[in-house]
């Protein structure tokens, strides 16, 4: 095994200690009571495996800071791939050029630097191009030999490594680098019905020596089973039911139905149904919900958040009360609280908002084939897809990607996919059983105002007394 | 401009004895207001460049490709990306189709992508635009929030050229103007989109799009969940759209060639009704994503896609085109600088049929309006054709709008959904993103509610 490429590497080369001053002091020039720096260099690849060939072997790298200047209400950012002390100082100037107002040059003392760095072995970056094409055709085997009605095989791997620097004029500065990784499979399987899919993404916060054989081969035995058994699928019932999710399954209804009702940006405008409801039982007893920044190797883990402060644990709901929101610096600042870790961004070319880490829901006492057995007719998610709601109303939908019957207390035909429906506030109200057996769920990709950020999501095994199934079969 | 070009071509002559090269370089400027009570919230500007790198190794019966991009046009970044490049195509699969491009002396359409106020107006000036739009909304009657005002534009530049002879330039602008309204009465909150698009702030109406927000959050108020049932659903221009451009994915050559599209084998047979005729056209100036070149610095071009309901045929790049054994319709399409292209629909259209918006709402009678769609990365799903989504909409009763309705889902295969269009509407909403809007009818769907 190779040692990673950067391993060890800490991000002061970025920018220097003195040019740091320089240009906050530049940013603060006409005024406004904070500055930001922020210096990513980022170093990704991929490698595709599609029809047995391997497709695609790119690297990509890009380098560049983000300014950003607060004055009052108003944020002004720009940002530069030149890090050249001439080429940040321009970027300093733009974003200081939309703060108008404020009480001019404040000096910056830095406190003393805080380092942090992903724990790992292999670079997913930097590791033997020729292990991974060698896995990448194990997936594809494996896959293959799940049967004769697999047709199609596409096999996935990757990562990045991202350098952060992050300095501001409270004097905070701040590296980190991140390190994660992703495997995913995906097959379609065809029979007389057409065709149906299967999907099994894997990633973590970590280094490539995570990507084990077991694991290659699970994942492609997996997405291949998945899209077999659908293919006897049945069209999905519509209308109300109740529903199972299997743990791990489908925390995305949590992070969707209320996470991002519980980001203190929705919050300070009024733009959510969670606004003004602290103390308040917003869910059923069985509901705590966490969101934690601080569970390492989870695909949402931060030793730091994108605003330099430490990733952190905040319970939202206990016990279905609503105890807390998530918050980044400007929300935070803006009601005279800490921060929680929530302040995150896709890269240097962006302003950081409030964004969940990790969201899931802990576990309760029931046992989870008993839920099952205590449900005469429902449906059975095994994976949830993707999922979409308007913070205001509280309207989610999202995707069963693997589902099956509940009858008479067991797990019967698979059902084809399709979206589930429902209100947040209402659905949280609805949480009946929840069991032991806790688990995280895939990696998850998270989108807010055009910006994606890795995200992870997990819940134990647990039963909604009634969901809108949107199907077709009557 | 010239920059550009110089520079590509700069490091295509790098290319070494049995290479192919194809650089993509691109360098723009952006900006983005976000207005919140008055003022401005946040103001972003930017410039940004970069370049893609795709080396192509000719080895006994076919080529090795390697892929590399770096965010910057910075000459060392360019040395890196490079290198590994051509790493990677010593990992990559021999493969005989691979090929880049080559000029296939189609010309490219004379379209004019720039508008000039995207610089001329000034900062404050955009600022104004956005200011005044959340004004009109915040005043209006059972609007209790603005949730967000926003405006973007750029001005982008890009440069395809390769070791093929293929060197296409081009640059376009684009400017955005969007305000979200939270609209209240006793029954709850509901929410509205408005936004406008086009190629420069001087075309954008403050009033227009907030008075599409106004009307489209206060006209859901008291919204109801209706009932399932297998019905007719009308589909409002924009989801008409979004629908469309899920189809457009799946008549990618592309999907087809990899055995991923419904439409794989169907060519020359009849896939959707005959008041369905779909055309990809990015030669047409009114489409946002009009372009002079595909992705691979070919000419754009028409085509014509399903016939009156017959599959007529699918949008090819250079590869796709050489598995099923055809020519590149010019169809490449590129998601920024990471990875290499493929192919795609870029501008989207059904032809018009005879009827208004309103004359179909009349002929359907009784059956659902489906206004706006959520959950649509989630629930289609392109290779099986399942299609599941939740919606916000109306009842049609007698012919016309009736109660609104929230907290629904339509659902039907994409396969059967073209094949029962019963009318495409003779209204036309240019539309950023893939697929132009206009209103369809479309019976057999189901609903779920309660």
């Amino acid at each position: 095994m190779r040692r990673a490429r950067y391993a060890g590497a800490v991000s002061d080369d970025l920018v220097a200690v003195d040019v740091m001053e320089r240009v906050l002091h530049a940013a603060q020039r006409r005024g406004g009571d904070f500055a930001e720096l922020f210096v990513e260099d980022r170093t990704s690849r991929t490698a595709v495996l599609d029809q047995r060939r391997v497709e695609t072997l790119a690297s990509g790298h890009e380098r560049g800071a983000g300014i950003r200047v607060i004055a009052g209400a108003t944020t002004g950012f720009a940002h530069t791939a030149d890090l050249s002390e001439a080429g940040l100082l321009a970027a300093a100037e733009a974003a200081a050029a939309a703060a108008r107002d404020g009480d001019g040059v404040r000096r910056v003392a830095f406190g003393a630097p805080q380092r942090y760095r992903t724990d790992y072995d292999l670079s997913p970056v930097g590791v033997d191009k020729a292990r991974t094409v060698d896995q990448l055709r194990r997936a594809d085997d494996v896959a293959r030999s799940e049967g004769g009605a697999l047709t199609q095989v596409q096999v996935s791997s990757g990562g990045s490594t991202r350098r952060l620097l992050i300095a501001n004029s409270d004097g905070l500065v701040a590296t980190d680098e991140q390190v994660r990784t992703r495997f995913t499979v995906a097959c379609v399987a065809e029979g007389d019905g057409g065709m149906q899919t299967g999907y099994r993404p894997f990633g973590t916060t970590a280094g490539y020596e995570e990507i084990t054989d077991d694991l290659v081969e699970d994942a492609a035995r997996a997405a291949a089973r998945q899209a077999i058994t659908k293919l006897a699928a049945r069209p999905a019932p519509s209308g109300d039911l109740p529903v199972v999710l299997a743990g791990g399954s489908g925390g995305i209804l949590f992070h969707e139905a209320c996470g991002h009702g519980l980001e203190a940006d929705a919050i300070a405008k009024d733009a959510s149904v969670y606004a003004g409801r602290r103390g308040e039982r917003v869910a059923s007893p069985l509901v705590t919900l966490v969101d934690d920044g601080t569970v390492a190797g989870e695909w949402g883990y931060v030793a730091v958040d994108d605003e330099g402060h430490r990733g952190t644990r905040t319970t939202l709901i206990e016990n279905g009360v609503l105890t807390d929101y998530m918050w980044d610096y400007l929300r935070a600042r803006s009601v005279g609280r800490g921060r929680s870790g929530n302040g995150r961004r896709q890269g240097y070319q962006y302003l950081p908002m409030v964004r969940m880490t990790n969201t899931f829901l802990l576990a309760g006492d029931s046992d989870a084939d008993e839920i099952v057995a205590q449900t005469p007719y429902g449906i059975y998610v095994a994976q949830l897809g993707g999922g979409q709601v308007n913070t205001a109303t509280g309207d989610f939908v999202f995707g069963m990607t693997s589902a099956f019957l509940i009858e008479d207390g067991r797990i019967t035909t698979p059902v084809r996919d399709c979206n589930l429906i429902g209100n947040g506030p209402a659905i949280l109200q609805r949480v009946d059983a929840v069991a032991r057996d806790f688990a995280m769920g895939g990696p998850g990709t998270c989108g807010k105002d055009g910006q994606q950020v890795p995200v992870g999501t997990g819940q134990p095994t647990l039963r909604l007394s009634a969901v809108t199934v949107g199907g077709t079969a009557s | 401009m010239n920059d550009l070009s110089e520079l590509a071509e700069g490091v295509l002559g790098r290319a070494g004895d049995g290479e192919a090269m194809e650089v993509y370089a691109s360098t723009g400027t952006e900006v983005e207001i976000k207005v919140f009570d008055g003022r401005v919230e946040n103001l972003a500007r930017a410039e940004s460049g970069g370049v893609g790198i795709r080396i192509l190794r000719e080895s006994g019966a076919g080529a090795r490709v390697g892929v590399a991009w770096t965010g910057s046009l910075d000459e060392r970044a360019i040395d890196r990306a490079l290198s590994e490049a051509r790493d990677n195509a010593r990992f990559a699969s021999e493969d005989e189709f691979l090929a880049f491009a080559r000029p296939d002396g189609v010309a490219a359409a004379p379209l004019e992508l720039i508008d000039p106020s995207v610089h001329s107006m000034s900062l404050d000036d955009k600022v104004a635009l956005v200011v005044e739009t959340e004004r009109i909304v915040r005043g209006a009657d059972r609007i209790r929030q603005v949730e967000s005002a926003d405006y973007s534009d750029f001005d982008l530049q890009t440069v395809v050229a390769s070791t093929y002879g293929v060197h296409a330039r081009s640059q376009r602008t684009g400017s955005f103007l969007s305000v979200e309204a939270i609209a209240a009465d006793a029954s709850g909150d509901q929410t509205g989109w408005g936004f406008q698009a086009g190629r420069g702030p001087a075309m954008l109406e403050a009033q227009r799009v907030a008075t599409d927000a106004i009307s489209r959050a206060t006209r859901l108020l008291g919204a109801v969940k209706p009932t399932s049932m297998r019905t007719t659903a009308v589909f409002s221009p924009r989801s008409a759209a979004t629908l469309l451009a899920i189809i457009g994915s799946a008549l990618s050559g592309d999907a087809v060639v990899r055995g991923r599209s419904i439409f794989a084998g169907r060519v020359d047979t009849d896939v959707a009704s005959r008041a369905v005729s779909v055309i990809d056209d990015p030669t047409d100036p009114r489409q946002f994503a009009a372009s002079r070149y595909d992705g691979e610095g070919l000419a754009c071009r028409r085509n014509i896609l399903i016939d009156h309901g017959r599959l007529s045929g699918f949008v090819y790049d250079t590869v796709a085109a050489r598995r099923a054994g055809v020519s590149s319709t010019g169809s490449a399409v590129r998601g920024g600088l990471a990875g290499p292209p493929s192919a795609g629909c870029r501008a989207l259209s059904f032809v018009a049929g005879a009827q208004g918006a309103d004359e179909i709402v009349q002929l359907v009678g009784d059956g659902v309006y489906v206004d706006a769609l959520s959950g649509v990365h989630s629930g289609v799903n392109p290779i099986s054709g399942d299609f599941s989504v939740g919606f916000t909409g109306f009842m049609i009763r007698g012919g016309q709008l009736a109660e609104p309705l929230r907290e629904a889902t339509v659902a039907s295969t994409l396969q059967r959904i073209l094949l029962d269009v019963v009318a495409v509407g003779s209204d036309v909403e240019w539309l950023p993103g893939s697929a132009a809007g206009q209103t369809i009818a479309v019976t057999g769907v189901s609903v779920g509610g309660r």
